[in-house]
């Protein structure tokens, strides 16, 4: 690691004008990306701003339809949280099978979302339930947010504050582990909203990362059921290739964990 | 047998240290002054070094010095030698490419190291790194062996033309081509024993500090072997002579081979530390082990078998690639050839067997020796090949193998290799039973019924361990005898000291070894200590590996320990005034046997050291040794059978069940055998569904990090289900064949076996990721 100065800021405010003044910043949330990073001399930020210490930043808030995880709370702590596990049961999941104990001890959906790996859990659930980034500055739709591998809408210095899920009628997810690293090697969200829409995203699949899958959203559309997803063809055009999955392989994957998410939706 | 005897359940004395952190490895120790190295690493597969301007690091903060490859040559620090010399089958000696501690001229893998920092911290070290420049001439790179050995691919070393090391052969090519010519049926099968990479827990680490006025080294380094260290390190490196080299290999976070061997690293440490007059330390990230830690396995195979109209095997011809990458490795030669083609009679009667072996360079880390070393190979090859014949003679693979079993013993094999003992029967008897073996094809049934693919793979192992008889590998080109040597110190007060050459890293001799002591001698194992890993309290001694320690290097402390009894009963017997063939051990006393007279093991020691009243003409003390040499291997076997499903959406492998059912003839602690097996279990579980070290084409590793490579972890693999058949081992006193590698030899097959069974297709490689089964299946 490289010299850097760290910082615990105690409020949004004082975090975001620490961000300010110094020459190349970065917020450090769960650490769980950006510790190791550093470790390999792959970043070199001036400065550490830790956002563990702030209040306003930890919870979750169910009211009426809306679910909101204050950016800082961790996995553990949303994988255990009464009102994710009565409102939203597919995040709790989502959140049981992502990393291992220790990732889930320290990692924040914050700095999931903030990061943006192709691979992460978190993207393909605010896609898929249509959720709200809350940042120090404004809202921003989920489909605004994720804008192609490791890069999303945020500004330099923005924070994000919270992420507020529409309560939905019926949500799964199912993930097919990469068999090292443990991320996503394709996860699939399902979501049918209270209205009835139907919303499906697939995260670890994509060359450009998290994505909504039509094809599939349209047979659900018609008939919310495993069964459903049976005659659709998915392509392997822009889909990931490496070691652990050919393109090929993602495509099925995509088909096989949604039908298997349809399934745990109910 | 005591409560603390042989076959005793004792909890390992060892782990209180290393459950809570107090254990002392390399990089726990600090000496006074101590620099810090930090090495430069080529990122090229193949590439000339032009230049190092080291220049604007030698200007920062902290820095001592900046050496380099050239320097260490022009210093005369020998290169690294191969111990094992091959002969190929014209004759000509193995070819050896020169490999420098750091390169001078040419790098050949992606990571071998040009240059090192060393200064006042690790940090600095590193920093000052990035500042030397080292200019590179990219050189065209060949990772595959089979494009390595093509006309016009890139040439590693001046001396070895084609990339050819060896062309080696064994057994009898003309018996074997007429079996295959009377042949009733032939069996044939390609296979590729994938690459791993060894992933001990704790990196390798080195600390070098030399004594100007003594004129003295002292190595503190992650070692499975410190006397071989420091015997190649002075005979060969031109360190230091022995007696000015002592090596220290306190607590080694577990090595499964890896740590045999003497890297560059250490010898640059001792080297700069002379150069910089302070005590040099390097501890390894895991990058680097990936990168440098000699790999393990990467063979591909083409072999055929011969049937008669009854199904016994007449014939068995083996051809085999083996990568060996870049550099010879201390021990490589012999992985491929003596430590695998002479285990291809696996547990069969087969009359005629040749097996030819094409050793190959490649840009790629080197290859060595890892847990199995060749066993592994030979046995997944032997064990695939029976499962094919079962499949294609239509006939069950269990009673295929059952009818080709070897059921005399002694048994000679074409390859070398004299069975000692061994009841194979038993061993497929116990494993059929323990899964129900009968049940599976209802079982079978009812997860089709469900929607499952269900198969059952069965592997019959056999391995040559308790290495090794000295004059029979030295006849066969070793440069080293492989006994194991002792001593026991019994002090004053009656506590006794164990002074072994075997190195424990998580094998837990500091408990088993007590556990003979115990059983002789009939007092707790609180009082007796072992001591090891250190070439300046400890007799010369050959190390741990190859499933040797407790068939070896425990009958070394046996004879240590007749000769101190037989001593200690002469003394009993002045003191008793009776006769040294009336005296028995019994509960740390010297009895009379059939009277109430005895004198307990305190005061025969005393009596020793005092000498105020020994039999006449006795030396005082009471301190044995012995070296032991084994008069042939030892040959543990199995059966391991593993159930599982194969989830036909996406390819992921689940157990059901994997029983193993082993013959390692004595167990000195059956609680840590099991944990043994249980980790030799889950590294062949490992090779076969997701170890793999990659290489691209150009010889850019692909999985040089957890991120990329998978190891197994709990939830990957089921719970054991484990039994021995016993035949004690003929060829040492205890009987012990070995239970170290077994898990990882014999595991891989039963799960490719059970894997093909339930897709009902024959061809997969491992690792047999959830990826290569699905497009299996899915084939056409
Ligand atoms: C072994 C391992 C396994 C993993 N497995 C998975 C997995 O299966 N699935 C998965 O999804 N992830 C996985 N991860 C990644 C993990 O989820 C990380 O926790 C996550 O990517 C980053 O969250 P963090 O809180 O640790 O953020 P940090 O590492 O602290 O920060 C990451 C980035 O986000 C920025 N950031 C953090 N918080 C904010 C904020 N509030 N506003 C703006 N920017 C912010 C930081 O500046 C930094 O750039 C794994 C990580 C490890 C080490």
């Amino acid at each position: 690691m490289y010299q850097t100065t760290y910082h615990r800021a105690s409020s949004v405010d004082e975090a975001v004008s620490l961000f300010g003044k110094s020459s190349e910043a970065k917020f450090l949330a769960g650490g769980q990306t950006l510790l190791p990073v550093m470790k390999q001399r792959l970043a070199s930020p001036s400065d550490v701003i830790d956002l563990g210490k702030i209040k306003e930043l930890q919870g979750v808030e169910l009211s009426g339809d809306t679910l909101t995880i204050k950016a800082a709370t961790t996995y553990y702590d949303i994988m255990t949280n009464a009102d994710v596990k009565k409102a939203i049961p597919a995040i709790a999941h989502l959140t049981s099978v992502l990393g291992d104990p220790a990732v889930r001890y320290r990692g924040t959906i914050g700095g999931s979302i903030a990061n943006n790996d192709p691979a992460a859990d978190f993207p393909a659930a605010l896609l898929a339930l249509g959720a709200t980034v809350k940042t120090n500055k404004r809202s921003i739709a989920a489909e605004d947010f994720f804008q192609g591998l490791f890069t999303t809408a945020l500004e330099d210095g923005e924070l994000i504050t919270a992420v507020s899920f529409p309560v939905p009628a019926k949500a799964g997810y199912e993930k097919m582990r990469h068999p090292a690293s443990r991320f996503a090697l394709t996860g699939v969200f399902v979501a049918q909203t209270k209205s009835g829409e139907v919303r499906v995203a697939a995260t670890g699949a994509s060359q450009s990362g998290v994505m909504r899958v039509p094809v599939i959203e349209a047979a659900l559309k018609a008939n919310w059921s495993p069964a459903a997803v049976d005659g659709v063809s998915i392509s392997a055009n822009g889909l990931l290739a490496d070691i652990h999955g050919t393109a090929e392989y993602r495509a099925n994957l995509i088909k096989v964990m949604a039908q298997r998410a349809v399934s745990a939706a109910g | 047998m005591g409560v603390e005897g042989i076959g005793a359940r004792v909890v390992r004395k060892e782990d209180k240290r290393f459950i809570t952190g107090k254990g002392r490895y390399v990089d726990d120790i600090k000496l006074t002054g101590m620099t810090y190295a930090h090495f430069i690493r080529s990122p090229h597969a193949h590439a000339k070094v032009r230049k190092i301007d080291s220049s604007a690091a030698l200007k920062m903060p902290g820095v001592v010095a900046v050496l380099t490859g050239q320097q260490i040559v022009d210093d005369k620090v020998g290169n690294l030698i191969c111990g094992w010399a091959i002969t190929s089958k014209d004759g000509s000696p193995m070819k050896m490419g020169a490999w420098p501690a750091m390169a001078p001229e040419t790098v050949r893998f992606v990571g071998q190291a040009v240059a090192v920092v060393i200064a006042e911290s690790k940090n600095l070290a590193r920093d000052a790194a990035e500042a030397v420049v080292v200019d590179y001439e990219e050189l065209p790179a060949v990772a595959d062996v089979h494009a390595a050995i093509k006309s016009g691919a890139p040439q590693l070393h001046p001396e070895a033309p084609g990339n050819q090391v060896y062309d080696w052969v064994i057994g009898d090519e003309g018996a074997v081509n007429a079996a295959f010519a009377k042949a009733a049926n032939v069996v044939k099968l390609d296979v590729t024993n994938n690459r791993l990479a060894p992933n001990a827990m704790e990196p390798r680490a080195a600390i070098a500090d030399y004594d100007a006025a003594e004129e003295h080294f002292t190595l503190y380094t992650t070692s499975q072997n410190p006397h071989v260290a420091r015997l190649v390190l002075s005979a060969f490196y031109n360190i230091a002579p022995e007696h000015k080299l002592r090596v220290i290999a306190p607590d080694v976070g577990g090595g499964f081979g890896s740590k045999i061997f003497i890297y560059p690293e250490e010898m640059v440490a001792l080297w700069a530390s002379k150069k910089v007059g302070r005590p040099v330390k390097w501890t390894g990230d895991r990058t680097e082990a990936f990168l440098t830690d000699a790999h393990g396995r990467d063979h591909v195979t083409h072999a055929e078998m011969a049937f008669d109209a009854n199904n016994k095997i007449t014939g068995f011809k083996v051809k085999t690639y083996a990568n060996f990458g870049a550099y010879m490795s201390l021990f490589s030669s012999s992985v491929p050839t003596y430590l695998y083609a002479t285990l291809l009679s696996g547990q069969y009667n087969i009359p005629a067997i040749h097996a030819e072996v094409i050793g190959v360079y490649t840009n790629t880390t080197p290859v060595d020796a890892y847990r199995g070393a060749g066993r592994p190979e030979a046995s997944y090859l032997i064990e695939r090949l029976m499962e094919t014949a079962a499949r294609q003679l239509k006939v069950d693979p269990a009673e295929l193998r059952r009818s080709n079993f070897i059921t005399q013993f002694p048994h000679q094999t074409p390859v070398i290799m004299a069975y000692d003992t061994g009841d194979f029967n038993a061993s497929l008897d116990a494993a059929m039973k323990a899964i129900d073996y009968a049940g599976f094809p209802a079982r079978k049934a009812k997860a089709k019924a469900d929607g499952k693919l269900r198969g059952i793979g069965v592997s019959c192992y056999i391995e040559a361990c308790g290495i090794a008889p000295s004059k029979a590998v030295g006849s066969l080109g070793a440069g080293v005898g492989l006994w194991e040597s002792a001593e026991v110190r019994v002090n004053p007060v009656g506590t006794i000291e164990i002074l072994t050459g075997s190195h424990s890293h998580g094998q837990g001799h500091e408990t088993t070894f007590c556990q003979l002591v115990a059983e002789r001698l009939g007092v707790p194992i609180s009082q007796v200590s072992i001591v090891h890993g250190d070439t300046d309290k400890v007799q010369f001694g050959m190390g741990t590996y190859g499933s040797r320690s407790a068939a070896v290097g425990l009958t070394a402390i046996l004879k240590a320990m007749e000769k101190m009894e037989s001593k200690a009963k002469k003394i009993a017997a002045h003191a008793l005034e009776a006769s040294e063939a009336d005296i028995v051990i019994e509960n740390g006393e010297f009895k009379v046997t059939g009277t109430d007279k005895a004198i307990a093991l305190p005061m025969v020691a005393l009596a020793a050291y005092t000498a105020h009243n020994l039999p006449d003409g006795m030396e005082p003390g009471l301190k044995e040794s012995a070296f032991y040499d084994p008069t042939n291997f030892t040959f543990p076997a199995g059966t391991y059978i593993c159930e599982l499903e194969v989830d036909s959406g996406t390819g992921k492998t689940s157990f059901v069940n994997f029983v193993a059912a082993d013959d390692f003839g004595r167990l000195i602690n059956p609680m840590i055998v099991e944990g043994q097996v249980h980790g030799g279990l889950v590294q062949g579980i490992g090779q076969a569904l997701l170890e793999h070290a990659i290489y691209d084409a150009n010889g850019q590793p692909v999985t040089a990090s957890f991120m990329d490579y998978a190891m197994p972890r709990a939830d990957d693999v089921p719970s054991f289900n484990l039994s021995h058949t016993t035949t004690l081992c003929p060829g040492n006193p205890l009987g012990i064949k070995g239970c170290g590698e077994a898990g990882a030899i014999g595991a891989s097959a039963a799960v490719i076996n059970a894997i093909t069974d339930a897709i009902g297709k024959n061809n997969l490689e491992m690792p047999a990721t959830p990826d290569r089964v699905w497009r299996t299946i899915h084939a056409a």
